[in-house]
């Protein structure tokens, strides 16, 4: 029972009665004929791109090499043991063929075996008893803590005062994924600016009474035991970013390819990482989304009489005030901004404990987050309507098969698909900026730092950043003449329907700001901005106060000063 | 050999000017031609006489007043009528449009979209997303995204003569320029194939200043070092302008760039070069446009591309010349004393 209600989180009945009918169950509980399928389609694509004589000759070896070095220079906890003996193995094989140029049969049963090897690691293994408990671990444990440092006395460890509901609002189409997620599959593709999204999505996707959507996690998150707990439950599958040979991407493609064929609901992080500077992601990675439109074409193809599953684009943001790892990933983006070289990710969160610091700081301290569902698009970026329609600019129905038909037939054309690809990228991203819900905290951030900046035009943004942060401050009246200025322009923004903007922004500017320069980062050791005594704004991490203004970024805003 | 057409549907020509005419022609050799024209006059002549503006139309060609009824017989539609009617013609098509058509056209123009009520002079900027290419206004009112343009040095008279020529035929998609260059390949018409389709657009729109100005070298009696002057300095106008707008260089050194610019500015046969003449000779551009029944869109595009390049601050003195020509009765002799002038240094500063 939950004794408030704010009325923004009505709870939501599932859309599918029980679990047994979830295409991520059915799709585990067919496990081995699927992971059969994408070794298949997968060991068919790669051959096919390689029919020369010493094309695959070649790939193998050069994917031996990598492996071997990855193996030798790079291994986690979480590989299995025999992966030394495996590639010595391979390596043996492809010794024996040597001066043999005739070997296409024993090439292709390695790579078959290679095929294999990646497609069962790839593979998620999804448990309904283990996702019904993880879920309520999650909303027990969270609820707990959140009563516990919300009311403030022991006795509420056992209240339900609170529950996640609070402090997490979901705004946006939701009533309309639903029903998409009934009519057809749902590729859900999110803003990533945290580690804590894709359990953040998982609620969000459990509190909307979504059957659970299958991920794809990096691997390095399955080294804390206690998250591979969780990630598996949550039907998610695993990406191994220290993979990058050609074999290895396409089992991992071909693998949401056929999960998506299957019905399987899936989310992307479409921006590949976490974005480091803060900024809304500009470029997606197109691998992925490419998966889910020719998945589409293939659906469409083997349903000539139009009973294929439709698949719907749905774009999600998320908004924090505060996010954990700002100030290291911003200095990471600083130093890499630029350069493309390699280095090894450093993890916040390398064992369990750390992880569980995390968690416990963030859902005793962490202040509101808002997740916004966008409108559901179809694969080339018309919106649909509830019935999942899709719907032109000029509100006329249209069929999306028309995209993949030439000359009255579907056909298949990978050029022609890589560029609608690219499309739906640029178009998501357009969402994503049109869905956005600014805080306060971002706007004082971004309005602080570019009084600074303009002070400073001189200098570029490194000799900028590296000012002594003693120096910066800012009359409260001048700041409060811009940010009226700002704000006043986001508004009508928003009124255009290119932002959109949180409830609390449009109350009185003073209370505004306070509640901007209180909650911007609040929980850092260095606050990126601070109101003294004598009414100045001051900050103490200049880089982290950069980062939260990066929020801002895409608008055009920088022209308004 | 691939056949010459992979689509035995008829193709759709949208514009009976002399270029839209002149396409019509060369499709008709490999295919059917549904030809649309606004005036029903032209239609019904076109039907008895199989001739139009003096030239001879190919019996594949069925002259049509019916948008829906071209939509729904082609999938493939060359849309070839002026810029400044081209926005209006796609409201009109959009309605019978599907996601399956493939748009190629042939208009070497810009389209404007300003806030209601105001006009180029209202306005202080200009931004890009407020001039738009043949191509993003197809893409603006219509559901088709398989969109390509036709490039190059083509006039259209040359054309109707059955003289030897070659176009681009420019597109994101393969799909699009392998079907263009199938229906409009020919022995005397050769076709090349570009994927920067915006490059292109403008490649072959900018020029159009450039050859006002030709004529107006010519009208002046010049001959050709002015001429080789204004060519190399122009295309390094061309190039600045077309880059700031979205275009890659690399467009601009092909068929549709230099290739086109280069027979603008020695054709007598072409419309804007046939303005700066007169200009020249000292006719005002009133009195030239009355005599003249087709537009010339480099009229169109140089107040476009001042406005442009005043906001993103490009230098682009020769557009600026014909600009004040135009519009600001500066003489044509006096523009090039000011242009001779100009401190250029720089000869090639885009590569």
């Amino acid at each position: 029972m939950k004794p408030q209600d704010n009325g923004k989180n009505k709870s939501y009945k599932p859309i599918l009665s029980g679990t047994s009918e979830w295409p991520v169950v059915q799709l585990s509980r067919n496990r081995k004929q699927f992971i059969e399928a994408v070794v298949n389609e997968s060991f068919k694509k790669i051959s096919e791109s390689k029919p020369g004589k010493n094309d695959l000759r070649e790939e193998l070896e050069t994917t031996l090499y990598l492996e071997k070095l990855r193996v030798k220079k790079n291994p986690w906890r979480v590989d299995p043991l025999d992966d030394y003996q495996f590639w010595s193995k391979v390596k043996f094989d492809l010794v024996e063929l040597v001066g043999n140029s005739n070997a296409r049969e024993k090439e292709e049963e390695i790579l078959r075996r290679i095929v294999s090897r990646y497609a069962n690691e790839i593979a998620g293994n999804f448990k309904r008893s283990r996702y019904k408990m993880a879920r309520e671990i999650i909303k027990f444990g969270f609820s707990r803590l959140l009563n516990a440092t919300r009311v403030k006395s022991f006795g509420a460890l056992f209240k339900n005062q609170y529950t996640l509901n609070d402090k997490l609002q979901v705004t946006g189409k939701t009533g309309q994924l639903r029903k998409l997620a009934k009519k057809g599959t749902v590729v859900m593709v999110p803003t990533h600016f945290s580690n804590l999204d894709s359990i953040l999505i998982g609620w969000v996707i459990h509190v909307l009474g979504l059957p659970a959507f299958i991920y794809g996690a990096g691997l390095n998150l399955f080294n804390i035991k206690i998250l591979a707990y969780f990630m598996n439950s949550l039907g998610a599958y695993k990406v191994d970013r220290r993979k990058k040979n050609p074999i290895y991407l396409e089992t991992l493609k071909t693998y949401s390819n056929i999960a998506i064929q299957q019905g399987a609901h899936s989310l992307f992080f479409p921006g590949g990482t976490r974005s480091r500077s803060g900024k809304i992601e500009r470029s997606l990675k197109l691998g992925l989304l490419g998966t889910a439109m020719e998945a589409q074409r293939t659906i469409f193809m083997n349903h000539p009489n139009r009973d294929g599953k439709k698949i719907f684009v749905v774009p999600v943001t998320i908004n924090y005030n505060f996010v954990l790892e700002a100030p290291t990933l911003i200095n990471e983006y600083l130093t890499l901004k630029g350069q493309e070289r390699y280095y090894v990710e450093n993890d916040e969160y390398s064992t369990s404990y750390k992880m569980l610091k995390f968690l416990v700081k963030f859902f005793t301290k962490g202040s509101d987050i808002s997740v916004s569902i966008g409108s559901g698009m179809d694969l080339l970026g018309n919106y649909v309507d509830d019935h999942g329609n899709s719907i032109d600019s000029k509100g006329r129905i249209i069929d999306t098969r028309d995209y993949f038909t030439s000359n009255g037939k579907i056909t298949e054309d990978k050029q022609r698909e890589q560029e609608y690809t690219r499309r739906l990228s640029d178009i998501i991203v357009r969402e994503f900026h049109r869905i956005n819900r600014i805080f306060a905290s971002h706007l004082v951030a971004f309005t602080a730092f570019n009084i600074w900046r303009n002070r400073y035009s001189k200098l570029d943004i490194y000799d900028f950043l590296r000012l002594p942060e003693e120096e910066l401050f800012i009359d409260y009246d001048d700041f409060r003449h811009e940010f009226k200025r700002v704000r006043k322009y986001i508004l009508s923004l928003k009124k255009k329907k290119k932002v959109n903007v949180a409830s609390h922004l449009k109350g009185d500017l003073d209370v505004v700001i306070k509640t901007g320069i209180e909650n911007v980062g609040m929980y850092h050791s260095k606050r990126p901005l601070l109101l003294t005594k004598d009414e100045q704004i001051i900050t103490q991490d200049l880089n982290t106060l950069y980062y939260y203004h990066n929020r801002m970024d895409g608008y055009d805003l920088e022209k308004h000063f | 050999m691939t056949s010459r057409s992979t689509s035995k549907k008829p193709v759709g020509v949208i514009g009976a000017g002399s270029f839209g005419s002149a396409i019509a022609n060369i499709l008709a050799q490999n295919v059917e031609v549904l030809l649309y024209a606004r005036d029903s006059e032209v239609i019904k002549k076109i039907a008895e006489t199989r001739e139009h503006r003096g030239k001879k139309l190919h019996t594949n060609i069925t002259p049509t007043g019916d948008l829906s009824y071209i939509a729904n017989t082609c999938d493939i539609i060359f849309p070839i009528v002026p810029s400044s009617s081209f926005r209006q013609m796609m409201q009109q098509l959009s309605p019978y449009l599907h996601p399956y058509h493939i748009l190629i056209h042939g208009t070497k123009g810009l389209d404007l979209s300003l806030p209601k009520g105001q006009g180029l002079r209202d306005m202080k900027v200009l931004e890009r997303d407020q001039v738009k290419t043949m191509s993003e206004v197809i893409m603006d009112e219509s559901v088709v995204v398989r969109v390509g343009c036709l490039a190059g040095p083509n006039l259209a008279k040359e054309m109707s003569a059955n003289q030897p020529a070659a176009t681009v035929v420019a597109s994101h998609f393969e799909e699009v320029i392998r079907e263009g260059g199938n229906l409009l390949r020919s022995d005397l018409f050769q076709v090349y194939g570009n994927k920067d389709l915006i490059g292109i657009e403008l490649a072959g729109v900018l020029k159009n200043v450039i050859a006002i100005a030709s004529g107006a070298l010519s009208g002046l009696g010049l001959g050709e070092n002015a001429k080789g002057l204004l060519i190399s300095r122009g295309m390094v106008e061309m190039i600045h302008l077309g880059q700031a707008m979205g275009g890659n260089v690399q467009a601009f050194l092909g068929l549709a760039g230099i290739g086109d610019l280069v027979t603008t500015c020695n054709s007598t046969l072409s419309r804007n070069y046939t303005v700066g003449y007169r200009l020249a000779k000292g006719d005002s551009l009133e009195q030239i446009i009355q005599t003249m029944d087709e537009v010339a869109e480099g009229v169109n595009t140089v107040q476009i591309a001042k406005k442009f390049a005043d906001t993103y601050k490009i230098r682009i003195p020769i557009a600026e010349a014909i600009y004040s020509i135009l519009f600001e009765d500066l003489t044509v002799e006096k523009a090039l004393q000011i242009l001779m002038k100009y401190p250029f240094n720089v000869d090639i500063d885009f590569l």
